[in-house]
């Protein structure tokens, strides 16, 4: 059975249609990449699977784990395990990182019914994954994304998927912006939550981060439509030829 | 319905009746200036919104109720009563239950050597000599005809003095009870702090009220820093919902003295909060913090004079507002930078969280600068809750009303990050965490406790 299991989604944002019927299926444990040019509706995807409010879906249906993944609240679709990894990361003076984390960790366990973590648990594990995105103890206490730069702020969103344990994982961009350093260490935080249980979705323009993510599959969204699907090797061609060729055929696919 | 001239009367015969009878009124001085005080608000009346200093807060609704003056009118308030507003770990607690002293009520704890807390009826009484060279000589009863009307009521308040080089580390707390009464009364209770040269101390003043029934707190506080004293001052206001308060503090700074004023406006319908520090020492510093959250119709004014008189001071203001509901906030923030204030340093900063499209906030930079060499710095947001860091935290799972309930918390959260560790600071942070659960609409995630229940009073 699928974990996600996407028809025919249809998305607008101010009258405008974004998404023009997608389909897409992710089993756990599978690795999927999105790819596509830009305003081909990619970011658009990942936040109406975060549940984000300001995007009106006109169309379609959305399963997650068996439930209308639609139907939820933002929170609700954290609770029931989706996380998404933002693509700009807000900052949220005053609210310190680790009092953050905890409230979100909390929040979900209490959904789930189990007992709230104190922060004598909690600080520990905490530590024990910050060790692995190499982040420093400074970012325990300083306010959310703030005065962090956009690696850390990258790092910062592995963190938290990584204290979350989500069952969906959807990473908006996460190589934007990021040295190839930053780089090796946000895919090495992603790579060590692959799981048979967990499924993760790569939102990406470049092959790039591919290279440290190896997914399953490759979709190439164009024009809020997937236009083709493929191995690993589909990203690598990409590479090669730009999504013009692509493009090219869609149009001639829609006048058609 | 009062007219202007009906509302002056009824004070005029509530005045004579007063200076007859008030406390020391066989005193020179003391009989002088209260009449003083009264001639200057007989000439001016309540100020109008013509009057730039009151342009965005109506007086009427205060020159209409027939206030009566409250003396020894109020039924007796009982310890427990009062057990609700005690804050642990402070030096000593003095209750005044509409405007008069309260020793019954009061905790006078053990005192250092050097520190003398004690009622200004009392005090007035004893040892005039130590009272009248500061009493009345501050407040500037040509400019606020409130600050004239405290002026000719006045009879009781708290007096506190904290000698030469003497450090005081736990906070003076000073309770200022509006009881219930069938009848609208008026208090104008007053008070005098003389921290000395080199002295340290921190002074909370809070205003609260028993039962309901309209009530006019006009309170005034001269403080007086010495050279080289460091002064905490904290105001907080939470009154009920029928409840008018106008307060002002008057503070005189030496040499080097180092002043903070907090104010937290959390409560009471209509609400005018004056800060007005003078630098007149070289090297001072002033810090004016204040946060004001309002719901329902409440109204709610911060002004600020801050004045530099002499060179090399600094001062930094900083206020931030949250208004639901049909609230309305103001901050007028004035500066003046007198012709020898070279080298001063002011800065102020408001920023206002709007959580309904009926809430309204006036914000009002005002900058006189009469030195060449002056930095002066004002700024003024006006926002709302931000959507995007709201869906972030709904994102990892954190509900609505939480994630709001957060965000209220860290924008306040500034103002409780001024000030110093210690017993005001926790007591205020509670009091935050009531007040915002109230104005968010959002409830809290654990039952209140029995104590912090009793405190919240309807607004």
């Amino acid at each position: 059975m699928s974990l996600l299991d996407i028809k025919d989604l249809r998305v607008t944002v101010d009258d405008h249609e974004i998404l023009k019927g997608l389909n897409l299926q992710l089993k756990p444990g599978e690795v999927h990449s999105i790819m596509g040019p830009n305003g081909s509706g990619k970011s658009t995807l990942a936040q109406v699977l975060a549940r984000r409010e300001t995007f009106t879906v006109t169309g379609g249906q959305v399963q997650f784990n068996g439930k209308d993944l639609l139907a939820m609240k933002p929170e609700e679709a954290a609770c029931e395990g989706v996380f998404l990894a933002f693509q700009y990361p807000v900052e949220i003076p005053g609210i310190g990182n680790a009092y953050f984390l905890r409230s979100a960790l909390n929040a979900i366990r209490k959904y789930r019914g189990q007992d709230e973590m104190d922060a004598m648990d909690f600080l520990p594990m905490l530590r024990e994954k910050m060790k692995l995105l190499e982040m420093d103890e400074k970012y325990l206490n300083r306010s959310v994304n703030e005065g962090f730069s956009g690696g850390e702020k990258k790092r910062n969103e592995i963190l938290q998927m990584a204290m979350l344990e989500p069952k969906l994982a959807i990473l908006d961009e996460t190589d934007s912006g990021l040295d190839i350093d930053a780089l090796r260490i946000v895919a090495a935080g992603v790579n060590a939550m692959r799981s048979p249980d967990r499924a993760i979705l790569v939102v990406t323009h470049y092959q790039r981060l591919l290279h440290y993510i190896v997914p399953d599959r490759v979709h190439v969204l164009v024009d809020g439509r997937i236009e083709r699907s493929g191995g690993p090797e589909l990203a690598l061609q990409l590479e090669e030829t730009g999504y013009a060729a692509i493009e090219a055929a869609a149009r001639g696919a829609s006048r058609g | 319905m009062a007219t202007a001239t009906q509302a002056i009367e009824n004070y005029a015969e509530s005045f004579r009746g007063f200076e007859q009878s008030a406390a020391s009124h066989d005193l020179l001085w003391l009989r002088q200036l209260r009449q003083s005080g009264f001639a200057r608000f007989g000439e001016t009346g309540f100020p109008t919104t013509r009057d730039e200093d009151w342009r965005f807060t109506s007086l009427a609704a205060i020159a209409q109720i027939p206030f009566r003056l409250a003396r020894n009118g109020h039924g007796p308030l009982s310890r427990n009563q009062i057990d609700c507003f005690r804050i642990p770990g402070v030096a000593c607690q003095l209750v005044f239950v509409d405007g008069r002293f309260s020793p019954e009520l009061s905790s006078s704890g053990q005192l250092p050597e050097g520190v003398e807390v004690a009622s200004l009826a009392a005090q007035i009484a004893r040892d005039p000599g130590a009272i009248e060279p500061h009493l009345g000589r501050h407040l500037d009863l040509q400019r606020d005809p409130f600050c004239a009307l405290n002026t000719a009521f006045l009879e009781d308040g708290a007096y506190v003095r904290i000698r030469k080089g003497v450090v005081l580390g736990e906070p003076i707390h000073l309770l200022f009870v509006s009881a219930a009464h069938d009848a609208p009364t008026v208090c104008h209770p007053r008070n005098l702090i003389v921290a000395e040269e080199n002295s340290q101390a921190t002074i909370l003043e809070e205003y609260v009220s028993t039962g309901s029934g309209a009530t006019l707190c006009n309170t005034a506080t001269e403080l007086v820093a010495g050279d080289h004293a460091v002064v905490s001052h904290y105001m907080i206001e939470r009154e009920h919902n029928q409840a008018c308060n106008i307060s002002t503090l008057r503070i005189q700074q030496g040499r080097s003295a180092d002043v903070s004023s907090h104010s937290v406006l959390a409560g009471g319908a209509l609400v005018r909060n004056n800060v007005h520090p003078v630098l007149a020492g070289e090297g001072g510093e002033c810090l004016i913090n204040g946060l004001f959250i309002g719901g329902g119709r409440q109204h709610l004014d911060n002004y600020m004079l801050v004045e530099h008189a002499r060179p090399h001071c600094a001062s930094r203001q900083f206020y931030n507002g949250i208004l639901g509901g049909h609230a309305h906030g103001v901050f007028h923030g004035r500066i003046i930078v007198h012709k020898d204030a070279q080298k001063t340093d002011a800065r102020q900063t408001n920023r206002n969280l709007l959580l309904s499209d009926t809430a309204q906030i006036d914000t009002k930079p005002q900058l006189e600068i009469y030195a060449d060499d002056v930095k002066c710095t004002h700024g003024a947001t006006i926002g709302q809750i931000d959507e995007e860091a709201l869906f972030y935290l709904r994102s990892r799972g954190v509900d609505l009303a939480s994630a709001r309930r957060l965000l209220l918390l860290a924008f306040a959260g500034e103002c409780l990050d001024r000030m110093k560790p210690g017993p005001v600071r926790v007591h205020i942070e509670k009091l935050i965490h009531d007040s915002l659960a109230q104005i968010a609409h959002v409830s809290h995630d654990v039952p209140l406790a029995p104590q912090e229940a009793a405190l919240g009073e309807p607004r």
